[in-house]
């Protein structure tokens, strides 16, 4: 009887605690925003404003999600020694083109609206990028992967209803495609962008 | 004109009725409602052929559209905003008979009235008066949008030149404005008008291009920068935009119903 008492107060407290650090998407959203936000308008050197942003991306980012999303049909054709080697190439990639895409903008705003859970394992954020005298305002949503709550992490980007994940995916599958099929050829491509 | 117009339908007409799902030459998938996934296959017929277009294209955008969208870019905002507000508003001519086509009819209403108020107290659509009457600005219609709201598969996609992607939907859409669809174009190149002429049609879609591009010129460069095969990616891009616009969905969730993503468990 004791260590059924015990069990229903171990029980309790441990809800308690998951309710209490489960991390709502939206904070993270305004977190790595603010975060990114320092660092750019930062006087550091470029250098050091990528390996800042990188830092945050591999916290907050699911890259081996989104690696093997991007992959599409050709995820369940390869074996595990090319999918360890594309893992390792698509991160290489991803923060290359993460940072660089980032460190042109100098002071980025922006504004977390709302946000709508899909199912158990999504949540999306919507957000806007505040108009600056050069382009108009631009929609932001982000796809939020919550089947972990403790650990929310950022899956794809949606700007103004168009997927990033989803544009890489089709832009990689092209070129498997073209290359009758041959996944080698997309690592000599991201190799290739690497060395860029 | 009028016979090589209508063989020109003709054809495009076969396109649609024949190819929504073409050959295996560089099929892709987009988000749509055919397939059991969600997907709706577009396929890329001429890729060879449209990869070179695409490189002209890019040729283009290099030696004269971008240096133009960098020069309108050193206008002062108040002139651009202007200049695209009175652009946009023409856009409407072509908008509110979509709206009425796709069964719009509030839209219609609303779009005619800021058409209206907006090229008479907005001094040729220049102001936005009609926003601080309450008419905000609506999603602009094509006939391309329409013909994909009444059903009709978007057919090959391909790129022409100067004018870029496209598909064969959005092709015709785009015929149904030189016989008779868009009074601006009526106005100013059909009919011989005292208060307009050609130049005026050509100038203002010169200067639409040109308004585009310079908005889009930091995204452009990083999407170059960045992508390791551009054609794909733009081609992507495209089809997904002209999903999210025939099926008039402003709802994120709405658009991303993609079943590899629930496959995916990395936690």
């Amino acid at each position: 009887m004791k260590f059924i008492k015990y069990l229903i107060i171990f029980l309790y407290l441990f809800n308690l605690n998951n309710i209490l650090f489960a991390k709502d998407p939206s904070a993270l959203i305004n977190e790595i925003v603010d975060e990114a936000a320092s660092i750019l308008s930062s006087e550091d050197p470029v250098e050091s404003k990528i390996i800042k942003l990188n830092a945050i991306a591999e916290r907050s980012v699911d890259i081996n999600g989104i690696s093997m999303y991007t992959l599409g049909k050709y995820r369940k054709s390869i074996s595990d020694e090319q999918k360890a080697k594309y893992q390792k190439l698509f991160r290489s990639y991803f923060l290359k083109s993460f940072s660089s895409r980032l460190v042109d903008y100098t002071n980025p705003k922006i504004d977390v609206v709302s946000q709508k859970k899909i199912n158990d394992k999504y949540t999306i954020v919507n957000s806007i990028l505040e108009a600056t005298s050069k382009r108009p305002k631009v929609k932001i949503d982000w796809r939020i992967y919550t089947k972990n709550p403790d650990r929310p992490l950022i899956r794809d980007l949606i700007v103004e209803g168009l997927s990033l994940a989803r544009t890489q995916k089709e832009e990689f599958n092209s070129i498997i495609q073209n290359n009758d099929g041959d996944i080698n050829a997309l690592f000599k491509t991201l190799e290739e962008f690497l060395i860029k | 004109m009028n016979k090589l117009l209508s063989i020109l339908i003709i054809i495009l007409l076969s396109f649609v009725g024949n190819f929504a799902i073409a050959g295996d030459d560089g099929k892709l998938k987009i988000n749509g409602k055919k397939s059991n996934n969600g997907y709706e296959e577009v396929g890329d017929c001429f890729e060879k052929i449209n990869r070179g277009v695409f490189a002209f294209n890019q040729g283009l955008d290099k030696v004269i559209f971008k240096p133009l969208a960098r020069g309108y870019r050193m206008f002062p905002q108040p002139i651009r905003s202007g200049t695209s507000n009175a652009l946009s508003n023409l856009g409407n001519v072509v908008t509110v008979p979509n709206n009425v086509l796709q069964g719009q009819f509030k839209d219609a209403g609303v779009n005619s009235a800021r058409f209206v108020i907006n090229s008479t107290l907005g001094i040729a659509g220049i102001f936005d008066v009609a926003s601080y009457y309450g008419l905000k600005k609506r999603d602009k219609e094509d006939y391309g949008q329409t013909l994909g709201v009444w059903g009709a598969g978007p057919g090959c996609y391909f790129v022409l030149p100067v004018l870029g992607p496209t598909t064969v939907r959005d092709s015709l859409g785009s015929v149904v404005n030189l016989i008779g669809g868009d009074a601006w174009y009526n106005v100013t190149v059909v009919n011989d008008t005292q208060y307009f002429s050609e130049a005026d049609y050509y100038s203002s879609r010169l200067l639409s291009g040109i308004d585009f591009r310079a908005k889009n010129l930091e995204s452009f460069d990083s999407l170059e920068n960045n992508s390791v095969d551009l054609y794909a990616s733009v081609r992507s891009l495209y089809l997904q935009d002209r999903y999210r616009k025939i099926r008039n969905i402003d709802k994120t969730t709405e658009t991303l119903s993609d079943d590899d993503w629930e496959e995916l468990d990395t936690q």
